[in-house]
């Protein structure tokens, strides 16, 4: 038994990375970024708003979430709606009672369906970032470019027709890209993407097309993650969450601005049970001195300037 | 090992109870080895046909960009952790590192931490290679560390755990003395090879930090728990005979900041206790050989001779 010669072969094995999207760097020895303000630590919140068709595409791939049983899935197409119809709600609430910005990064479908949902989100000063057409808008390498582009294009006018302005920001389902994407992204005429979970900082990626920002939304740092995938509490999502906050700020001094992103899924945080554990975090990093909650757009109009 | 038999014949049997004492330097009772996995995942590998690298077709964005998250974010942060708190890595090297981000190889380096060969990359498999193919990584392995480092590795730990069932006498061949790969022991131990002087070294996947947080769940603060209960038990046990501690880590998972301040009390206690001799791999492999490595051998033989 032997391998493909080849399979030894490493025409990669170079200084820097294996890719020409962007170049390595260490966060501790870049330029120290600065906040606006009295802000050392910025805290964006993106709110994943999804709507998942009763028929589910796995076309690449099924949408984390997505329905499980076979047809018709009323135990998870109805327990996604609640998310959106109630769990929503609380989140929206839970950001007034602390005088946060977020960004809602939504399907086109919430739009089209919902509008009155994109007008609320609206009204209460937050911004929309787009978030694919609906849960079945998956994007991975395979997927024809221009049916990309066109989705990218539709996800984008669904929610301008409603929102009154065109996304500037985009994240995409599971963070799944194809090599085409970020090109098509920066072609699409965006400002920042939020898929790249490699930093703690938002760094440039760079493109045929041109260069856009990256601003990390740190998967681990997800209800999903800690509470769906890893099964653990609430109340550890807050403590976690508390215990980054504190790392962050004790890394100030000597390094320069920080960024907590918090990713909220309203089916999972938006729980009567859970979102008592979410008012309280946000209550603690709202008061602690130097924490401001940023929408994604904000860091990006902050720090665009800041950074190679 | 014997290739074909049900049984591998890796080792002998050697109950835990009834050994000749191990005794570490200074009357301690339990060696204590850090051992940063400092890796490199390639975003588009080749396949191989007996293990698939990325669960998504490539790029798989998240899959990547989290580990990628070690090179730029994780490491410095757990490395400062480590050398204020006194702690030395033994480190799991994807060599290829040395080329694309010398500057991490260097930084371990000038930290006085050992290098161990975890392969060429931690996208390439050793499963299916035949003998010329696998002296060709260990070869490079070497060399690649030596010009990197000046040093000369002395352990192994096959890259992403994938082995051929000659692995073993090949790196004792070229007088490598230990493998981070057999997990039957909480105390070195000789392991039958064709030629050379091997042993294998505890280095435990079950308080592997991979293993805390995604196979096992844990929060942050509940691997910390398990850290230090799994160190009260083995210093406690090492006052009889002297006990290892592996301590595995991943940057991009330690190294988060939810993670990395949890992580810093465990090192506290340990450096703390007064009982660890906190260590390198290679230091703990030159003592056992030195010290224990043949009364282990009559050991086996005596039990050998007493279970017949």
């Amino acid at each position: 038994m032997s391998l493909d010669p080849n399979y030894l072969v490493y025409e990669r094995r170079r200084r820097g990375m294996d890719h020409d999207l962007y170049p390595w760097s260490n966060l501790f020895e870049r330029q120290p970024i600065a906040w606006e303000g009295n802000t050392v630590v910025a805290v964006p919140i993106v709110v994943s708003l999804e709507w998942f068709p009763i028929q589910p595409s796995a076309t690449p791939f099924l949408a984390p979430g997505h329905m499980q049983t076979a047809y018709p899935d009323y135990r998870h197409y109805t327990a996604r709606e609640y998310g959106t119809r109630v769990g929503f709600y609380r989140l929206l609430d839970a950001f007034a009672a602390v005088g946060a910005k977020v960004t809602v990064a939504a399907n086109a479908a919430i739009a089209e369906r919902y509008p009155s949902i994109i007008r609320d989100i609206v009204a209460a000063g937050h911004e929309i970032a787009a978030h694919s057409t609906d849960m079945n808008g998956t994007i991975a390498s395979g997927l024809d470019e221009d049916a990309e582009r066109s989705l990218i294009a539709r996800a984008l006018d669904g929610i301008e027709k409603v929102a009154g302005t065109r996304p500037r920001g985009w994240l995409s389902i599971a963070r799944s890209q194809s090599w085409n994407t970020p090109r098509l992204l920066v072609q699409a005429g965006l400002d920042y993407m939020l898929d790249w979970v490699n930093d703690d900082l938002p760094y440039r990626i760079t493109t045929p097309s041109g260069t856009m920002l990256n601003i990390p939304l740190n998967h681990e740092l997800s209800d999903r993650q800690i509470v769906t995938v890893q099964q653990q509490s609430a109340e550890s999502f807050r403590t976690q969450l508390e215990d980054a906050c504190m790392w962050l700020e004790s890394e100030v001094a000597r390094f320069g601005g920080r960024m907590l992103p918090i990713h909220l899924t309203p089916y999972v945080m938006g729980l009567p049970y859970r979102i008592g554990a979410l008012e309280a975090l946000l209550g603690t990093l709202r008061d602690r001195p130097g924490v401001s909650f940023l929408p994604a757009s904000e860091v990006s109009r902050q720090i665009a300037s800041q950074i190679a | 090992m014997r290739e074909g038999e049900a049984d591998p014949g890796l080792y002998d049997f050697r109950p835990y109870r009834d050994r000749t004492p191990i005794r570490w330097p200074d009357g301690k009772s339990i060696a204590v080895w850090v051992s940063p996995n400092l890796e490199y995942y390639e975003i588009d590998p080749p396949a191989n046909p007996h293990r698939k690298s990325w669960t998504k077709p490539h790029p798989d964005v998240v899959g990547y960009a989290h580990r990628d998250y070690a090179n730029r974010v994780g490491h410095w942060r757990m490395a400062e952790v480590m050398s204020k708190h006194g702690f030395p890595g033994s480190v799991s090297l994807s060599v290829a590192l040395c080329q694309h981000i010398p500057e991490i190889v260097a930084d371990a380096n000038a930290r006085g931490w050992e290098f161990f060969s975890h392969g060429i990359y931690n996208t390439r498999y050793s499963y299916g290679m035949d003998e010329a193919q696998e002296r060709a990584i260990i070869e490079d392995s070497i060399r690649t560390v030596r010009e990197a480092t000046g040093q000369t590795i002395r352990g192994w730990l096959a890259p992403a755990l994938t082995h051929t069932p000659r692995t073993l006498d090949l790196i004792a061949e070229y007088g490598l003395t230990y493998t981070c790969d057999l997990y039957h022991d909480d105390q070195p131990g000789p392991v039958h090879v064709k030629s050379g002087k091997l042993i294998s070294m505890p280095y435990s996947l079950e308080v592997n930090d991979h293993y805390g947080f995604f196979i096992y769940n844990m929060s942050p603060r509940d691997y910390a728990d398990a850290l230090i209960r799994q160190y009260d038990r083995l210093a406690a046990e090492g006052e009889t005979s002297g006990t290892v501690m592996c301590i595995p880590l991943h940057a991009y998972l330690i190294g988060q900041p939810h993670r990395i301040g949890a992580f810093e009390e465990v090192l506290r206690h340990i450096a703390a206790d007064g009982r660890a001799w906190i260590t390198r791999s290679g230091d703990i492999a030159d003592h056992f050989l030195a010290n224990g490595y043949d009364s282990a051998a009559a050991d086996a033989a005596r039990f050998a001779e007493n279970g017949r």
